[in-house]
């Protein structure tokens, strides 16, 4: 074809080259188009939307593609020591104030997700208590400041450092005063540094307080021994124990070595029959009261009539002289002397007053009973609660008078829980510096000029010294969570010293501790491995001579009791659970039933009945009046909770409420009563007498409750119990064994558990059982906390507990003998029965899955979503679990717990932090599921742990031993209380005490059934035929009459 | 052929001819809608919306909205189920047991009778449904469905399971029941119909009913064949529904005495919801002549005989209590009697033991209005009867430590009113659209029972 050599024109002006054709000639569109870059600024052309829409479609497709994302990133470099999946544990110390616990940290890919006791330790001695158990999830508390604060702004440590130093040493050279004020410290390493401090800045003092104060029994060991310290108590060896309202099984000074040391000598087997006898005399109904043999209700403002009383009997007993001091009828004062008198050297008595002159006297009579030495060891001092109570009043003074510029609070929050805490926040104005170690922005830190958060315990590296000669350590477990640091290594710093505070305790133990022989490395590594150590040299001390006069303390006490007080005594106590109150944002002790007045979320005003009587004030279900409390000046409202127990014309109200600044959890809970803490004899007395007005109010509150019926309705197949002559006459006493008739004549009756639809399980392998020794248990609730750190169990808010819905999976029973007959079980017999006596006998039943072998839950479930499992247990499949609620209706314990509620990532429970944030999730355990809305769930025998331990003893091919298998409450358990096991094995701890006996015969369909051959053990609810897994041993109380 | 009896009542009064049963039972379908069916369907309608409101916040927020607590895991739920469940009864036993006892006063009442055992089925089952945590994976999982979940099955042990399949039967039986008898009914509505929408709507619901004798042959078997089906099943549900308690541990629900109890029960509460209606029906559609005194009176009867059979039931669980010697079970009839919730438990008293026996009396019985009155009396008594043995045996059972109340909730009175808005908007439907008199079975008695015909 020929080449077309036609040239055509667009038009005229290509022709004729037009300048404004050939400038647009080579563009896609010659004429004038809208093209971004000459569009005005604002808008978007086409293109843009096409654009747009092309990478919308892109982006929409690829991430419809991509799965999302989740917060979990594999290690690249994986550490030695972690393997997922597998714990690995730390030793520690949980030191909180004055308390104290020696533990293993259970961490999991380098999260801390429980705390469990260390059985190496002599101080603690393995337990725990629930305050303990709920530390793990402060660390994860979201209040938890994120970095330093230079007057409420977040600031650089490097700043804070400059800034602090520098008005340090102003202060210092102008002469002005510093003063650290902190709890008792129990570490010689922190004491170290304040030293070093100290010796930087010469105007330095340190002063220490606590909120609950045992300065009047440090003041009269100083009186009658010259030495300012808490002794050693071995309760364990004490056969008669008298205690005037000290609540050593619940807060008073070292509750869970107390409890540990208690529980041993109230337990019961062939080999010994004998148990301690326990006096309480006491205002309300403490823990340690409910576990009394006898208790008698003594008001505190005749308490130190009582102990003079008490040592009157006993000197009469000695020969030794009486002091005067009033006199007092109370029912079993004589035969606590008596007791006391027959156990001489085996005996202790002890008092929670903080009043020296009726500590001396409670000294003086251990004195006569010569327990010093044998119950009560001075040589071997504690360094528990060393605070002086006078110390904030002389900081108020100074800083008044402008003597102290500077004031470093070391973790302490004297703003909140000081009875002087408002006048110490107007002084605290006078300060040039204030600093704060607080790790959040408390009542105190909030007014302070810095605040420098310390580490969480769990991050941080300490040495503890809490009994003379007794060292434990402390180390982290995390790496810190936020840009926080450890207050030693703050105050080192401040005093020019750059060292990490952990070189300084090393070399402080290698320069102090370190007895020589091994190398140093390894002496240390082993002391971190264990946790504790032991200086060699503990056992040198000799007991300090008993010299003083109780001439003066019986004076004293002549003066400020008497034996016939007229009005009320307003008794301010602390409660196992929330305690001072530091802890109070932490909502797993916030939602821990109370273990007496099984109350959540709240303080109350507990009154006694006759109180309630004369007011003509009745409560039900929970449902209460406010009250208003006048004390002096201070007035304010507070519900009121009917308290059998309390001893009449006494209230009480828990410390450790009403905080402002604690957090989202504890803010506005409750009342803070601090305030009324007033000064006895230059101690704080935990009391205010007289000067106490009540008025009831109309307005109704409901205080959240758990359990709102109190007896146990003289139902021998829930509690069976009986005394102690009666046990060693024979040991099943107190034992109900139902029968049941045949269709054969009268004489072939028999038990329940004997007939059945069902053939029975087989155990091949294991059997799971536990045992619960209801004369062991205290009622401490360790086992709560320690259940719901394992299991991932959800906190439901105040207003899900009053609606009946905590999520508990063992819960503590706690029942009061009542005013009617056990056996009339007539109309008016039982309306009777349900009214708790004034003064109750208290019976704490743990309560959990009983794992039943004939569960009447599995039987129910349309989808087989809880069946049995060939160990025993009765397990749950959460995923197959529809939610009919049918398992829950007919479990006879009522043990099993709904999801109502999502209950995780739901801002309506708030309050349960351990599932609603980022941070608060670390603390979950990965081996338990978090259950979903509308699944039903319940105890597991921690089934997670029973799998772990197998596969440990799988690899090292042996039988799994009780050390590989414990689950969660029997090993905080502080008491022994609960005994966990494998019934097939002969050699566990479970199958000698409940003298398991296998059945031979094959033949028998009862085969699987254990034969238990010791006398007190009993199933609940055993006529039911249930046959549980779980055994309870009856309660024996050391009485001489069943009255 | 029919003898008639001289001294017998006729059944159907006022001399009606068949071809006044088909103008008088078509007049309802085929005329406009009334201003008073109108304003009764919106009350019911904005019953139900309030209700799908209450089942929104339910499915949405969880069980948890209800009042319910660790202590008592069923209250309105399961109680309201029983209830629904229990009315049912009535249309079954007239449609069947009294067809194969050859009753005739049936006929007048067994259409409505069975629209309503349909209607409350339905609204028995959204308890079961709505009760549980997961309803969206529970509707499924609790048929024994081949899956792949490997060997997961139902649990055959399992009473709710016995449910399932109890109630879905029931349902099946009954719907199909009540379908083949309006079959000829709606063939006559389709041959009368003018317009053209009613003529293919009748028409396809008709089945192409062409009237032969061989079709009305086949009808009647199959009637017969279904009516023999039915009846276990007026025995059976309830027993069923009565194991969900029987076979459980807890006092005041393990008691063997449940199923013929639960089954007089239901029968006597599904009179009474029959009653109810019908009085109401009767006077709106002007059907004096077919429901006449003589069929309320017989349908008293039955209601004073098995209120009776519930007020010894109730007598007996006592006295069993007594006698047993178990403690517990003695525990938890007197705190029905006398504890916390003892209001409920003479409600039921008085409702269902005492008022059905004023039926002794003629004037009473035969007076509409007192038996109009006494059968809602009935209907509260028989629901406060599921309550009490619920409730009051859940709160207080073996363990004080666990006793608790139970206090209902908005959304528990929501859910409940739902299925009355449910029921009633059905109910109402029916009314207007479907024969509500077997007009095929009247007109076989119009020989023998009307005086102008004979």
């Amino acid at each position: 074809m020929k080449e077309n050599k036609k040239i055509y024109w667009k038009g005229l002006e290509q022709l004729s080259k037009d300048p404004e054709f050939v400038k647009y000639a080579n563009k896609e569109f010659a004429e004038y188009l809208p093209l971004p870059n000459e569009m005005p600024e604002e808008g978007s052309s086409r293109r843009d939307f096409l654009k747009m829409m092309g990478f919308g479609i892109a982006a929409a497709s690829l991430a419809a593609c991509e799965a999302p994302i989740r917060k979990a990133i594999p290690y690249v470099n994986k550490p030695v020591d972690v393997d997922p999946g597998i714990p690995n544990y730390y030793a520690s110390t949980y030191v909180q104030g004055g308390d104290y616990c020696s533990i293993l940290v259970k961490t999991r890919e380098g999260r801390p997700i429980k705390v469990e006791g260390n059985t190496l330790s002599k101080v603690s001695g393995g337990g725990v208590n629930a305050q303990v158990e709920a530390s793990i999830l402060s660390l994860y508390d979201n209040e938890r400041l994120r970095g330093p604060l230079a007057a409420g702004e977040s600031t650089s440590w490097e700043n804070l450092d400059y800034e602090i130093t520098s008005k340090l040493r102003t202060i210092s050279v102008n002469g002005g005063g510093i003063r650290i004020l902190s709890n008792t410290i129990l570490s010689p390493g922190t004491e170290a540094a304040i030293e070093d401090f100290k010796a930087k800045y010469p105007t330095a003092e340190h002063l220490t307080y606590d909120p609950y104060s045992s300065a009047g029994m440090l003041k009269a060991n100083e009186t009658n021994f010259g030495k300012r310290a808490l002794p050693s108590f071995d309760f364990s060896k004490a056969k008669s124990i008298v205690s005037f309202g000290a609540d050593f099984l619940g807060t008073w000074i070292n509750p869970i070595a107390f409890t540990k040391q208690y529980s041993k000598n109230r337990k019961l087997g062939d080999d010994k029959k004998t148990m301690s006898r326990h006096f309480q005399f006491e205002a309300n109904l403490s823990l340690t009261g409910a576990n009394a043999d006898y208790r008698t209700p003594l008001k505190p403002s005749q308490e130190g009539v009582a102990v003079v009383a008490l040592y009157n009997l006993i000197a009469g007993k000695s020969g030794a002289s009486k002091i005067s001091g009033g006199s007092i009828e109370l029912a079993h004062l004589s035969e606590a002397a008596d007791s006391l008198w027959s156990n001489r050297g085996a005996s202790l008595v002890v008092s929670g007053s903080n009043d020296p002159a009726v500590q001396e006297v409670i000294n003086g009579i251990n004195q006569l009973l010569g327990n010093y030495g044998r119950t009560i060891d001075l040589a071997k001092h504690t360094n528990f609660r060393k605070g002086d109570d006078s110390s904030i009043d002389q900081l108020i003074a100074d800083l008044a008078l402008g003597r102290v510029a500077g004031v470093i609070f070391y973790n302490t929050n004297p703003v909140y829980n000081h009875p002087s805490g408002a006048k110490l926040a107007e002084a605290l104005g006078k300060a040039s510096l204030s600093i704060s170690t607080s790790d959040r922005n408390d009542e105190t830190a909030s007014l302070c000029g810095y605040v420098a958060p310390d580490h969480h315990y769990l991050e941080s590296w300490n040495d503890y010294e809490p009994v003379k000669g007794s060292y434990s350590l402390s180390q982290p477990a995390i790496r810190p969570i936020f840009d926080t640091r450890q207050t030693q290594e703050s105050l080192l710093n401040w005093s020019g010293n750059n060292v990490e505070y952990f070189d300084y305790l090393k070399d402080r133990w290698e320069n102090n501790m370190y007895p020589g022989g091994l190398d140093f490395q390894k002496f240390w590594d082993t002391c971190l491995h264990d946790g504790i150590w032991n200086a060699p040299d503990q056992d040198s001390g000799e007991a300090p001579a008993f010299g003083g006069n109780l001439g003066n303390a019986a004076a004293a006490i002549a003066k400020n009791y008497k034996a016939e007080s007229e009005g009320i005594d307003l008794v301010l106590y602390q409660k196992a659970g929330i305690g001072d109150g530091s802890q109070a944002n932490n909502p797993w002790l916030q939602e821990m039933p109370d273990p007496i007045t099984k109350a959540t979320w709240d303080n109350y005003l507990t009154v006694s009945q006759s109180f309630a009587n004369d007011q003509g004030f009745t409560s039900f279900e929970g449902k209460t009046n406010k009250a208003k409390v006048t004390v002096g000046d201070h007035s304010f409202e507070i519900p009121l909770v009917i308290q059998p127990g309390q001893a009449p014309g006494t209230v009480g109200i828990a410390l450790g409420y009403g905080r402002t600044k604690a957090g989202k959890v504890a803010n506005a809970l409750g009342v803070d009563v601090y305030p009324l803490v007033k000064k006895v004899n230059d101690t704080a007395a935990y009391f205010v007498s007289g000067d106490v007005k009540i008025e009831i109010l109309s307005e109704k509150y409901q205080v959240a409750q758990t359990q709102t019926h109190q007896t146990y309705m003289g139902r021998t197949f829930v509690v069976q119990e009986s005394i102690l002559p009666e046990y060693q006459k024979n040991p099943s006493a107190g034992r109900v064994k139902p029968k049941i008739a045949t269709w054969q004549d009268e004489s072939h009756k028999v038990a329940p558990g004997s007939l059945s639809l069902w053939k029975g399980h087989r155990y091949e392998n294991h059997h799971w059982g536990m045992v619960v020794d209801l004369n062991s248990c205290t009622g401490c609730s360790a086992c709560h906390i320690a259940c719901q750190a394992e299991n991932n169990i959800p906190v439901v808010g105040r207003a899900e507990v009053i609606n009946r819905r905590d999520m508990h999976w063992i819960r503590i029973d706690r029942y009061y003998s009542s005013v009617g007959d056990p056996k009339d079980k007539s109309i008016s017999g039982l309306k009777k029965l349900e009214q708790a006596a004034d003064n109750p006998e208290v019976t704490f039943q743990p309560m959990m899955c009983q794992h039943c072998n004939n569960a009447p839950c599995e039987t129910v479930c349309p989808v087989a979503a809880t069946t049995h499992s060939t160990e025993g247990l009765n397990q749950m499949a959460y995923n197959r679990c529809i939610g009919t609620r049918y398992c829950a209706n007919n479990c006879p314990y009522k043990v099993r717990r709904f999801n109502w509620f999502k209950y995780h990532d739901n801002d309506q429970f708030g309050e349960n932090s351990s599932m609603n944030s980022d941070l608060g999730k670390m603390v979950l355990n990965p081996d338990v599921t978090v259950r979903s809305r509308g699944v039903m769930e319940k105890c597991s025998f921690c089934v997670q742990r029973l799998q772990q331990g197998k596969l440990v003893a799988k690899k090292e091919n042996r039988r799994p031993t009780d050390e590989d298998v414990q689950v969660a409450c029997a090993k905080a358990c502080p008491a022994d209380a609960l005994v966990f096991g494998d019934m097939n094995d002969p050699e566990s701890k479970i199958s000698k005490m409940l003298k398991i006996q296998d059945l031979d015969d094959p033949k028998d369909a009862s085969k699987v059934d254990k034969r238990i051959l010791e006398p007190r053990a009993y199933h609940v609810l055993e006529e039911v035929g249930v046959k549980p897994n779980v055994v309870y041993l009856t309660k024996i109380r050391n009485k001489e009459t069943n009255a | 052929m029919q003898a008639t009896s001289t001294i017998r009542e006729p059944l159907i009064t006022n001399g009606k001819t068949v071809h006044d049963v088909t103008n008088d039972i078509c007049r309802q379908v085929e005329g406009k809608p009334t201003k008073l069916w109108l304003a009764a369907m919106a009350l019911s309608l904005g019953v139900l919306t309030l209700g799908v409101y209450c089942i929104g916040m339910l499915l949405w927020e969880g069980i948890g909205v209800w009042g319910l607590n660790k202590t008592v895991g069923w209250a309105w739920d399961i109680t309201n189920f029983v209830w629904w469940v229990g009315i049912g009864h009535a249309g079954t036993l007239i449609s069947a047991i009294l067809l194969l006892f050859r009753q005739k006063w049936r006929m007048s009442i067994n259409r409505a009778a069975e629209a309503m055992t349909i209607f409350a089925v339905i609204c028995a089952a959204v308890f079961p449904g709505l009760h549980m945590g997961r309803l969206w994976v529970g509707f499924y999982w609790a048929l024994p469905l081949p899956n792949t979940f490997g060997s997961l099955w139902v649990n055959f042990n399992s009473p709710l399971l016995w449910d399932v399949f109890a109630i879905s039967t029931y349902f099946t039986v009954s719907l199909v029941f009540w379908y083949i008898g309006l079959i000829p009914d709606f063939a006559s509505i389709r041959d009368r119909a003018t317009n053209k929408i009613s003529k293919k709507v009748y028409g396809a619901l008709s089945f192409g009913w062409d009237g032969a004798a061989k079709t009305w042959m086949r009808y009647e078997t199959v009637a017969l064949i279904l009516a023999g089906l039915a009846t276990p099943l007026v025995l059976s549900v309830h027993t069923i529904v009565s194991f969900d308690f029987a076979t459980s541990v807890i006092p005041g629900w393990h008691t063997t005495i449940f199923p013929p109890y639960f089954v007089a029960g239901a029968i006597f509460s599904g009179f009474a919801m029959v009653l109810t209606l019908m009085l109401v029906t009767r006077a709106v559609f002007k059907l004096e002549d077919y429901i006449t005194v003589y069929h309320i009176e017989l349908m008293n009867i039955i209601i004073i005989v098995t209120g009776s059979i519930v007020g010894i039931a109730y007598i007996t669980e006592l006295f069993m209590a007594w006698y047993s010697g178990v403690e517990a079970e003695q525990y938890a009839f007197i705190n029905r009697a006398t504890g916390p919730y003892w209001w409920a438990y003479w409600t039921m008293m008085t409702c269902n033991v005492i008022s059905p026996q004023l039926f002794w009396i003629k004037k009473i019985r035969t007076n509409i209005v007192a038996t109009f009155i006494i059968s809602i009396i009935v209907n509260i008594g028989m629901w406060f009867e599921r309550f009490v043995i619920i409730v009051t045996s859940l709160h207080r059972d073996y363990l004080p430590s666990s006793w608790a109340m139970f206090y209902p909730t908005f959304y528990d009175v929501g859910v409940y009113l739902f299925t009355f808005g449910f029921f009633f908007t059905a109910f109402f439907l029916f009314a207007k659209f479907f024969p509500v008199i077997n007009m095929a079975e009247i007109k076989s008695i119009i020989k023998s029972s009307s005086e102008k015909v004979k």
